[in-house]
C-alpha cells in the first residue's frame, strides 16, 4: 500500500506546488471562506511585522494567533509553503495510518469476536464488512483528505487552519501520554477541540479493554489519570506561551477572540451576520448559547456512542466545524475526509444525494454572491448570508443522516436486517 | 462753533450714559470705553509705542476716576468692592489684546482674509487661589485652563478644503471638520478622564459635536504635535489628539467663538463677521489656541496667550459677477468705522509683494504704511492700515479697502511641501491609502514627520506599508505605529520620512474593511466613513533668514509658530480628508436574521436531539379513526372489536 500512498503524496504536493506558483494563490488568500481573522496568513505576517517593530502582536486587533504559532513562523516564515505542505501530508499520512488502525481493530477484534460468538443474526452478514473491501479505506481518507479541494484552498491560502488540524488527526494515532499532549496542543490552537476529550478517552480505554463502567474504579483512575495528563500538557503549554511573551496578553486576545465574536467579517459560519444584526442587550444572551451549542452534544453523544469512539469523534469534529465561531473551508475538510470510514453505511443514508448537491451547489455560490455582495454591489448582504444558511443546513443534515445511518446499522445488527412485524408482513423502523 | 459744541456735548452725554450702561453689564468694559472717549477726543499721530504708554496711563487714572465718582446704585457697590479687593493686593492685571487682519490676493483670483486676534495675559491659572477677576481673557475658557489643567489647548473648525496649490500655504493650517488637541499638566494623573471631561465642555463652549470625541478617535502622537508654547516637558502621555473629519462648521460655532473676543462683534476688526457672508466661501476655518508664552527674551516672565483666528477665502470671481474686484464690503457686506477700543493694536494687512509697482491690482484708497515680514520661508510686502488712527478711516469715518484687478496674470511661487491622499482598489473587501507628498525645492531634501489616525473599522496592515521616492525605497527612520483595538482605539502611524529634492514620495499602506454591528453605522451608512486628515509636519528649508526672536514686535499672523533655527521654518500641512465605503448589512431585517439563524441551529439541535433520546421501533401502524370509534362503540355494545 505504500506506493499508492506516495503517488497520491506526489500528486497532492505537485498540486499545491503548483497553485502556489500561480496568480491564484493570492485570489485564494483573500477569500473570506478559506481564510478566518484567526487563521488568516496575512494577519500571521501581521503579527511577525508588529513583533519587528517593537510592538507587542496582541496589542492590536489584527492578529490572534498562538504564540507558539508566530515562534514557528518567526523561524520559518521563509518556508512559508513547505510548512503548510508538510502539515497536509503529516495529516494524511497520520490520517492513513489511524485508518488501517482503527479498521484492523474492528475486523480483528469486534467482528470476529461476534461472529465467533454468533452473536449476529443470520440475515446481518452483508452487514458485517469484509477484510477485502476494507482494504483501500485509509488511501481513500488519506485521499479524501489531500485532494479535497477545501484541503487544497487552504493549504494555498497558508491558513493556519491546516496546521490546526493536524494535532486533531495525530491525535487517535499515539499512545496514552502523547495522546493528551497532542489534543492539548488542538485545544491550545482553538479551544474547541475540548470536546474531543471523550472521545480520546473513550478509545484509549477500548483499546486497554478498560470496560467504560461508571461503577468501577479502574475507569475511574483512568479518567483521573487521562486529565491531569491533558490539564497538565495544557498548563505546561500556556506557561511556555506567557514566557514566549512574557505577558498574559495573548489570553484575551486569542481566547477571547474565539469566544466572543467581536469581529463580524462574513465567513461561512452563523456567527457573523446573526451577531452584526442583533439587538445589543441580547448580545450576551446569544454568545453564551451559541457558544455552549458547540460543546453541548458532548455528553450525550458520549452517552450513546460511547463503544464508537471514532464515530464519536467524526460527530464532535462536524458539530465544531459547523457551529464554531469562525468556521473555513479546512475545518469541513477535516470531517469530510473521515467520510470513505463510514462507506458501509450508505445503504442507510436517507438523503445524500440532495444534501451533496447542496452543498456543491453552495460551494460554487459562495464566490458568486460575495462577488455580487462586494464588489459588483448588485446584491446585498443577505444573498451571501442566505448561502451560509443553507450550506450549514446541508452540512446538519449531512451528519445527521450519517448519525441515523449509523445508529440504524447497529440496531439491525442486533434485531436482524429483515424486520417482520408480528403478522409476518415486512415492517418499517421508526424512531419512537 | 456753538452748533459744533453742542453737537459735542451731546455727544458726551450719550458716551456717557453709554458707559454707565456698559458698567452695569460688565464693569471691565468700562474704563476703556471712557478712555476710549478720550482718544478720540484728541487723537494722537505720535508713534504708536508712545501711545501705548499714554493710553495706559489714562486708562489707570480713569479707572480711578470710575472708583472716586462712585455711583447711586446700591447693587454696583459689591461689584466694586470685589474689583478693589482683588485689585489692591496684586498688582494691576497685565494683558493685552491685538486684533489683525491681513488680506492676500490669490492667483486663483480668490481672496484670502485672516483675521487674528490675540490676548496676552501675564497670570497664573494654576496657582492655589482661582483666578477669578478676568478682564479681557474670556472667562469660560480661564476656568476651563484651570479646571482641567489644561498646559496647551488647540481646537479648530473648519469647512472646506484648503487648496495648497492653488493657494499656496495658509498662515495658519487647519484640516476639514474639527480638530481638538490638548497638553495637559503633569499634574494630572487621569488623562483620559480629563479630556473625556474636557471634550464635554468644549463641546458646551462652542456649540459643536466634539462630544462625540472618545477613545475611539483620540490618539497621543509621540512627535508630530508638540507644544508650541514653553516647553518644559514633552511627555507624550499628556498629549491627546482627535479630529472629527465629518464635523459641519456653522453659524452655531461662529457666534460662540466671537463671544470669546473682547468686544464681540460690536467694535474692531470683528464687525466684518458676518455668517451670511462667511459662510458662503469656498474655504471657512475659525480657532482657538491657548498657550502659555514668554513675555521676554529671557522668559523671565510668563502669560497665557489666547489667539483666536479666522480665515476664509472668498470665491469672488464667480459670485462677482464677472468683474474682477472686491471690496470690504463686497467681501462681507461691512465697512469699518473704529478699531476695537480695548485693542492694544488693531491693523489691516495687505499683501502687495507681487505687486511693487500696481501693475498686478489697484489697491484704494492707498496707505503710505508698509511693512515687511518673513512668513513661510519668504519675505513679503504688506500695505498697512492702522485702524487706531483716525486717517485711516478718512474724511467719510468709514474704511472700503477696494482691489481692482488690471491683469491676470502672474505665476504663484509653488509651495515647497504639499501633499495628497486618496483610497486605492475597487470593492468593498480591502483597499490601500495613498499619501502622496511632493518635495518641490530644487535642490533641498528635508524630513518629515506623517502622522496618519485611522478608525479601527480599517484593519490597516503595517506589512504592507511601502514609502517609495523617485522609484526607490526609501525606508523611514522612524516608524511609530500603535495598531487598533476594536471598539477601543484609533490606529496610528507615525514615521519620518527623508523626502529627496524635487521629488515625489508615495506611502501606501493596505486595509481591510470590516463589517461592523448594524448600530454602528452612521444613519447613512452608504454615504461612508470619514478618514480624518493626515498631518505632515516639517522644517522647511527657507530662502530668507527667519526671525527667531519670537518676542519681538511683528505681525500676528507671521508668528505663531515659534522658530527656532534661521535656515528653515515650520509648515504643517493637511490631507484631504478621506471617504470610505464599508460593506453594510440589510438593516430592515434584524428580526428575520435572528429567527432564520435560531432555526438553522434549532434544525442542528432538533435533529441531533431526536436521533440521541429516540430508539428503534417496528412502526405498527395506527388503526384509523373511524376504525377506532367503531371499536369504541363496539366496546360499549360488548360485541368482539374489529382487527
Amino acid at each position: 500500500m505504500a506506493a499508492p500512498l506516495t503517488l497520491l503524496l506526489v500528486v497532492a504536493v505537485t498540486i499545491r506546488a503548483a497553485l502556489y506558483r500561480s496568480s491564484l494563490a493570492e485570489v485564494i488568500a483573500e477569500r473570506v471562506e478559506v481564510v478566518s481573522p484567526i487563521t488568516a496568513w496575512k494577519r500571521v505576517i501581521e503579527g511577525l511585522a508588529l513583533l519587528d517593530l517593537g510592538v507587542s502582536p496582541y496589542s492590536g486587533d489584527v492578529f490572534h494567533e498562538t504564540p507558539l504559532v508566530i515562534y514557528l513562523f518567526h523561524f520559518l516564515v521563509d518556508y512559508a509553503e513547505i510548512t503548510f505542505m508538510l502539515a497536509d501530508v503529516i495529516s494524511a499520512i497520520a490520517l492513513y495510518l489511524a485508518v488501517k488502525e482503527y479498521n484492523k481493530q474492528v475486523v480483528r477484534k469486534k467482528q470476529k469476536f461476534a461472529l465467533e460468538a454468533d452473536r449476529y443474526p443470520q440475515d446481518c452478514l452483508e452487514l458485517i464488512r469484509s477484510p477485502k473491501e476494507m482494504l483501500y479505506i485509509p488511501l481513500k481518507v488519506a485521499m479524501f483528505y489531500l485532494l479535497n479541494p477545501f484541503t487544497i484552498l487552504s493549504c494555498v491560502a497558508k491558513s493556519t487552519c491546516g496546521l490546526n488540524n493536524a494535532p486533531q488527526i495525530i491525535t487517535p494515532h499515539c499512545f496514552k501520554i502523547s495522546f493528551a499532549v497532542f489534543l492539548c496542543l488542538a485545544t491550545y490552537q482553538s479551544i474547541y477541540p475540548l470536546t474531543l476529550c471523550a472521545p480520546a478517552m473513550l478509545y484509549l480505554m477500548q483499546r486497554q479493554y478498560i470496560p467504560v463502567n461508571y461503577r468501577r474504579a479502574s475507569f475511574w483512575w483512568f479518567v483521573v489519570q487521562y486529565l491531569f495528563m491533558y490539564l497538565g500538557s495544557l498548563f505546561v503549554l500556556i506557561c511556555l506561551s506567557f514566557f514566549l511573551l512574557g505577558s498574559w496578553d495573548y489570553l484575551p486576545s486569542v481566547y477571547g477572540f474565539i469566544l466572543s465574536v467581536p469581529d463580524l467579517t462574513p465567513n461561512i459560519g452563523l456567527f457573523w451576520y446573526f451577531f452584526a444584526e442583533m439587538f445589543e442587550h441580547f448580545r450576551l444572551f446569544f454568545l453564551c448559547v451559541f457558544q455552549i451549542n458547540v460543546f453541548f452534544y458532548t455528553v450525550p453523544l458520549s452517552i450513546k456512542l460511547k463503544d464508537h469512539p471514532v464515530f464519536l469523534m467524526f460527530m464532535q469534529l462536524a458539530v465544531i466545524s459547523i457551529f464554531k465561531s469562525y468556521p473555513t473551508v479546512g475545518d469541513i475538510a477535516l470531517y469530510m475526509a473521515l467520510l470513505p470510514v463510514w462507506s458501509h453505511l450508505h445503504r442507510f443514508l436517507r438523503n445524500i444525494f440532495l444534501v451533496s448537491c447542496v452543498l456543491l451547489a453552495c460551494s460554487v455560490l459562495f464566490p458568486v454572491l460575495w462577488h455580487l455582495w462586494i464588489y459588483a454591489g448588485s446584491a446585498n448582504s443577505n444573498f451571501y448570508y442566505a448561502i451560509t444558511l443553507l450550506f450549514n443546513v446541508a452540512q446538519i443534515l449531512l451528519v445527521s443522516d450519517y448519525f441515523y445511518a449509523f445508529l440504524r446499522r447497529e440496531h439491525h445488527l442486533i434485531h436482524g436486517l429483515y424486520l417482520k412485524k408480528k403478522d409476518g408482513s415486512e415492517a418499517t423502523l421508526v424512531l419512537k | 462753533m456753538a452748533a459744533y459744541v453742542n453737537r459735542c456735548s451731546n455727544l458726551l452725554v450719550f458716551i456717557f450714559i453709554l458707559s454707565v450702561f456698559l458698567f452695569v453689564d460688565s464693569q471691565q468694559t468700562t474704563p476703556v470705553n471712557e478712555q476710549h472717549t478720550n482718544t478720540a477726543d484728541n487723537p494722537q499721530p505720535a508713534a504708536e509705542s508712545a501711545t501705548q504708554t499714554a493710553e495706559e496711563g489714562r486708562w489707570e487714572a480713569t479707572e480711578v476716576d470710575e472708583a472716586a465718582l462712585g455711583d447711586s446704585a446700591a447693587d454696583k457697590l459689591g461689584v466694586r468692592a470685589s474689583d478693589t479687593f482683588v485689585l489692591t493686593p496684586t498688582p494691576q492685571p497685565k494683558d493685552d489684546f491685538q486684533e489683525e487682519l491681513v488680506i492676500r490676493p490669490l492667483h486663483s483670483g480668490d481672496i484670502y482674509a485672516s483675521f487674528q486676534f490675540r490676548t496676552l495675559w501675564e497670570t497664573d491659572f494654576m496657582r492655589e487661589n482661582k483666578v477669578s477677576h478676568y478682564r479681557l481673557f474670556p472667562k469660560s475658557l480661564g476656568q476651563v485652563i484651570s479646571k482641567f489643567s489644561v498646559r496647551e489647548l488647540h481646537i479648530s473648525f473648519t469647512q472646506g478644503y484648503w487648496r495648497t496649490m492653488q493657494w499656496g500655504q495658509p498662515f495658519l493650517p487647519s484640516p476639514p471638520g474639527a480638530e481638538l488637541w490638548v497638553w495637559f499638566q503633569d499634574s494630572v494623573t487621569d488623562v483620559d478622564a480629563a479630556w473625556k471631561e474636557l471634550t464635554n465642555v468644549l463641546s458646551g463652549i462652542f456649540c459643536a459635536s466634539l462630544n462625540f470625541i472618545d477613545s475611539t478617535n483620540t490618539v497621543q502622537p509621540s512627535a508630530s504635535f508638540k507644544p508650541l508654547g514653553i516647553v518644559n516637558e514633552t511627555d507624550h502621555r499628556f498629549l491627546r489628539y482627535a479630529t472629527l473629519p465629518r464635523e459641519i462648521v456653522c453659524t452655531e460655532n461662529l457666534t460662540p467663538w466671537k463671544k470669546l473676543l473682547p468686544c464681540g462683534s460690536k467694535a474692531g476688526l470683528a464687525v466684518l463677521l458676518k455668517s451670511e457672508k462667511l459662510f458662503h466661501s469656498s474655504f471657512f476655518s475659525q480657532t482657538v489656541h491657548i498657550r502659555p508664552v514668554c513675555q521676554d527674551r529671557e522668559c523671565k516672565t510668563t502669560s497665557w496667550e489666547l489667539r483666536q483666528t479666522l480665515n476664509v477665502v472668498f470665491d469672488l470671481h464667480t459670485s462677482g459677477q464677472g468683474k474682477r474686484e472686491w471690496s470690504l464690503f463686497k467681501m462681507f457686506s461691512r465697512t469699518l468705522t473704529e478699531a476695537c477700543p480695548l485693542a492694544s493694536s488693531s491693523k489691516i494687512y495687505i499683501d502687495v509683494t507681487d505687486n511693487p509697482q500696481e501693475e498686478y491690482f489697484e489697491l484704494s484708497p492707498a496707505t503710505p504704511l508698509l511693512s515687511q515680514a518673513v512668513v513661510l520661508g519668504d519675505r513679503r510686502t504688506f500695505s498697512v492700515y492702522d485702524l487706531t488712527q483716525q486717517v485711516t478711516f478718512g474724511t467719510v469715518r468709514s474704511l472700503n479697502l477696494l482691489i481692482r484687478w488690471k491683469s491676470t496674470e502672474g505665476d504663484m511661487l509653488r509651495p515647497l511641501l504639499h501633499a495628497e491622499r486618496y483610497v486605492a482598489g475597487y470593492g468593498l473587501q480591502t483597499g490601500e491609502i495613498h499619501t502622496v507628498m511632493y518635495n518641490n525645492h530644487p535642490f533641498r531634501s528635508f524630513p518629515v514627520l506623517l502622522l496618519d489616525s485611522v478608525p479601527w473599522y480599517l484593519r490597516l496592515y503595517i506589512h504592507t506599508l511601502t514609502v517609495t521616492s523617485k522609484g526607490k525605497d526609501n525606508t523611514p527612520s522612524y516608524i511609530h505605529y500603535q495598531p487598533s483595538k476594536d471598539r477601543m482605539r484609533p490606529h496610528l502611524l507615525e514615521m519620518l520620512v527623508q523626502l529627496p529634492p524635487h521629488s515625489v514620495t508615495e506611502v501606501t499602506v493596505q486595509f481591510e474593511r470590516a463589517l461592523l454591528k448594524w448600530t454602528e453605522y452612521t444613519p447613512d451608512p452608504n454615504h461612508g466613513f470619514y478618514v480624518g486628515s493626515s498631518v505632515i509636519s516639517a522644517l522647511v528649508p527657507s530662502s530668507v533668514a527667519m526671525d527667531t526672536n519670537i518676542t519681538q514686535e511683528q505681525p500676528l499672523f507671521s508668528s505663531f509658530f515659534p522658530c527656532k533655527e534661521e535656515s528653515s521654518y515650520f509648515v504643517r500641512v493637511y490631507t484631504e480628508p478621506l471617504l470610505v465605503n464599508l460593506p453594510t448589512p440589510d438593516f430592515s431585517m434584524p428580526y428575520n436574521v435572528i429567527c432564520l439563524t435560531c432555526t438553522v441551529v434549532a434544525v442542528g439541535y432538533g435533529s441531533l436531539y431526536n436521533l440521541l433520546t429516540r430508539s428503534f421501533q417496528i412502526e405498527e401502524p395506527n388503526p384509523r379513526l373511524a376504525k377506532k370509534i367503531a371499536n369504541f362503540i363496539r366496546r360499549i355494545r360488548g360485541v368482539p372489536l374489529l382487527s
